[in-house]
């Protein structure tokens, strides 16, 4: 079968769940390979093959962290070179996003981004995008070249298929742009200890009708008793009361879980177009005629002050 | 010497109205109003403030779109910009990410550059890969996705608050950069500017200017092709519960039912 080169999302060799996605569905349109970029190649290489890696091209050198996103581009493309894969799968973060567009251009290769689901087909790998505010899903394919495509989070659950997954060193020399963009300096953003909101099973977001930062605290309260992820609309964001990482939307992220809870959220185009995909929608507003509802399973026409602490109540009750 | 700075922008559908796809399964521009991509104002805006702290700036706005698309540069324009550039050619039509990034990179080299300016993304396309395909194909640094940017001594600077990490980057111009929508508040056109805009210089380029083969370019040329678009099935109407003071405990009910508790 031909191989399929997958470029490793992780921290210090921690694998990070989108990957998983992408080897698992690598599977259905080839042998994965894994291309390990960064410190902690043993370590993500056990992982990797268990999740169908059969190869893992490893290189370390302090260009991936000093420069933004060309180093990356070498060492992929140094990859597709020893490898000659049949597609390139890559997680649509945003910098797996440019890095995947620069390899495209260099190997002059179509790019499809945002894929939430792939198959193979009689003419190449079939990636589905969900588009116009998630209102509609498309089926494309890649007609020039070696197809790169990148993967959102979410995009299949991860299953197990263990293989060799050897690690092999891949030797990658930079180019003159490699050092084009220098960071100066990193502060790697603080944990809350609570999930990731692109990879969480459920999501409990707050909106303009939370009024103020210190009323969030509100809606981390259901979150923990939910053991779900925080979100927040541009709204509550623009006013300054929790951070732009927790964005949901267009300009945020996007989620797609098993539960979305919005709580003082209207429902605007650019908000359900990072939610929309939501298995099931629950809503509390207290505006009968907000669009969120249009979304709902279910909804509760309420002030939040009221709903959102009695929810919680009940949730730690019943959870024991 | 001048800083001549360029800033992509793209007309697009507005995202309140209904979007669609046409017959060809591009994106349907009759059904629905275009308007400059808001996401494109923030580019213009921090391209006028580097402009203002330079001693001397020159500030082209272009763009790779339909006869339509001449408003998104007017706009542009009454914002503050200099002057236009708009490439515009029948064969243009279907053409995507690379052969736009293709198209635009030749523009951006006729009109010549120290400093490119784009949005995070286009609101339709979304794709958010042009600003890093077009620092390909020029041949300078990417200094993308930033919230915070600032032009000193030939080098640019900016902020770029990423998933994990916060960074602080650094590149020399000539470069590429693109804005986020955290950059701040991009400013309306006052009716001076409205007034003013109406007799700056826009140019139109079509493929023949830029040397680009028709076959390049279009849909018969992209580099991707989509096979089947389909509406989102709507979602079932759900339950609408008032409140009236059992409204928690309901909700508790429903997720209990539902497995999520
Ligand atoms: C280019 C672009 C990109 C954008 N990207 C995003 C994005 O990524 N994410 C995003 O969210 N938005 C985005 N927006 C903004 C979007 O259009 C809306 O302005 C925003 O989503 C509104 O946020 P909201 O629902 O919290 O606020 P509002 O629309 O003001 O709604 C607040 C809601 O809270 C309800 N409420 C008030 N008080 C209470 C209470 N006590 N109890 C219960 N309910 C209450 C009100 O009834 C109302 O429905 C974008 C806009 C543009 C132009
Ligand atoms: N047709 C176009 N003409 C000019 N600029 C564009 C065009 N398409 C995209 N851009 C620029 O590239 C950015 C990212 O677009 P995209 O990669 O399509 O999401 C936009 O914010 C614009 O600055």
């Amino acid at each position: 079968m031909s191989e399929v080169l997958v470029l490793v999302d992780h921290v210090d060799g921690a694998v990070r769940k989108p990957t998983l996605e992408l080897l698992t569905l690598a599977r259905r349109i080839g042998d994965p390979v894994a291309v390990h970029l960064g410190a902690g190649s043993e370590a993500a290489a056990k992982t990797l093959a268990e999740y169908g890696a059969v190869k893992v091209l490893a290189a370390d050198a302090p260009e991936f962290a000093d420069y933004l996103v060309v180093p990356k581009v070498d060492a992929l493309k140094a990859a597709y070179d020893a490898v000659s894969p049949s597609a390139v799968l890559v997680p649509s973060s945003s910098e797996g996003k440019e890095i995947a567009a620069r390899l495209a251009v260099r190997i002059g290769s179509g790019i499809i981004t945002d894929a939430v689901d792939l198959e193979s087909g009689d003419e190449g790998p079939v990636a589905s995008q969900s588009v116009f505010a998630a209102g509609f899903t498309t089926k494309s394919r890649v007609s020039k070249g070696t197809p790169v495509i990148t993967v959102k989070p979410n995009s299949t659950a991860p299953e197990a298929a263990p293989a060799a997954g050897t690690v092999e060193q891949l030797s990658v020399s930079f180019g003159e742009l490699a050092k084009g963009t220098k960071v100066v300096s990193r502060t790697p953003r603080e944990s809350t200890g609570r999930p990731e909101l692109t990879e969480a099973a459920i999501v409990v977001s707050g909106g303009r009708g939370v009024n103020g930062a210190e009323n969030f605290h509100i809606i981390e309260s259901l979150a923990d008793s939910l053991g779900a992820a925080v979100g927040a609309s541009r709204a509550a964001v623009d006013a300054g009361w929790y951070p732009h990482s927790n964005q949901v939307g267009q300009t945020g992220k996007t989620v797609s879980p098993q539960l979305y809870v919005a709580t003082g959220i209207s429902g605007a185009i650019q908000h359900r177009a990072g939610m929309q995909t939501s298995k099931t929608i629950v809503a509390i507003n207290k505006d009968a005629e907000a669009p969120i509802f249009d979304l709902v399973d279910y909804g509760i026409v309420g002030d939040l002050f009221e709903v959102v602490p009695a929810l919680t109540e009940e949730v730690k009750t019943r959870k024991g | 010497m001048s800083l001549r700075i360029v800033v992509c922008v793209k007309y697009v559908p507005d995202a309140t109205g209904d979007r669609h796809f046409a017959e060809d399964l591009t994106t349907d521009r009759e059904s629905v109003d275009g308007l400059l991509s808001e996401l494109d104002e923030y580019a213009v805006e921090q391209a006028l403030q580097i402009g203002e702290d330079a001693d001397d700036a020159e500030i082209t706005v272009l763009t790779v779109g339909p006869e339509d698309a001449k408003d998104a540069l007017r706009k542009a324009l009454s914002m503050g910009a200099d002057k236009a550039v708009h490439v515009e050619d029948d064969d243009l039509h279907g053409t995507d990410a690379l052969g736009t990034s293709a198209v635009l990179a030749k523009a951006i080299e006729k009109t010549g550059y120290d400093l490119v300016m784009c949005g995070m993304a286009s609101t339709d396309g979304t794709m958010g890969v042009l600003p890093a395909l077009l620092a390909e194909r020029l041949g300078v640094p990417q200094v993308t996705l930033v919230s915070e940017v600032s032009v000193t001594d030939g080098k640019v600077n900016g902020r770029r608050d990423g998933d994990t990490a916060t960074e602080q980057l650094e590149a020399s111009l000539p470069a590429v950069v693109s804005v986020t929508d955290q950059s701040g508040e991009a400013r309306y056109p006052s009716f001076k500017g409205i007034m003013a805009a109406k007799k700056k210089p826009v140019e139109s380029l079509d493929l023949d200017d830029l040397d680009i083969e028709a076959e390049e370019v279009g849909l018969e040329g992209a580099w991707t092709k989509v096979d089947d678009a389909t509406a989102r099935p709507a979602r079932t109407a759900g339950t609408i519960v008032k409140d009236e003071g059992e409204g928690g405990k309901q909700l508790a009910e429903y997720l209990a039912g539902q497995k999520f508790i």
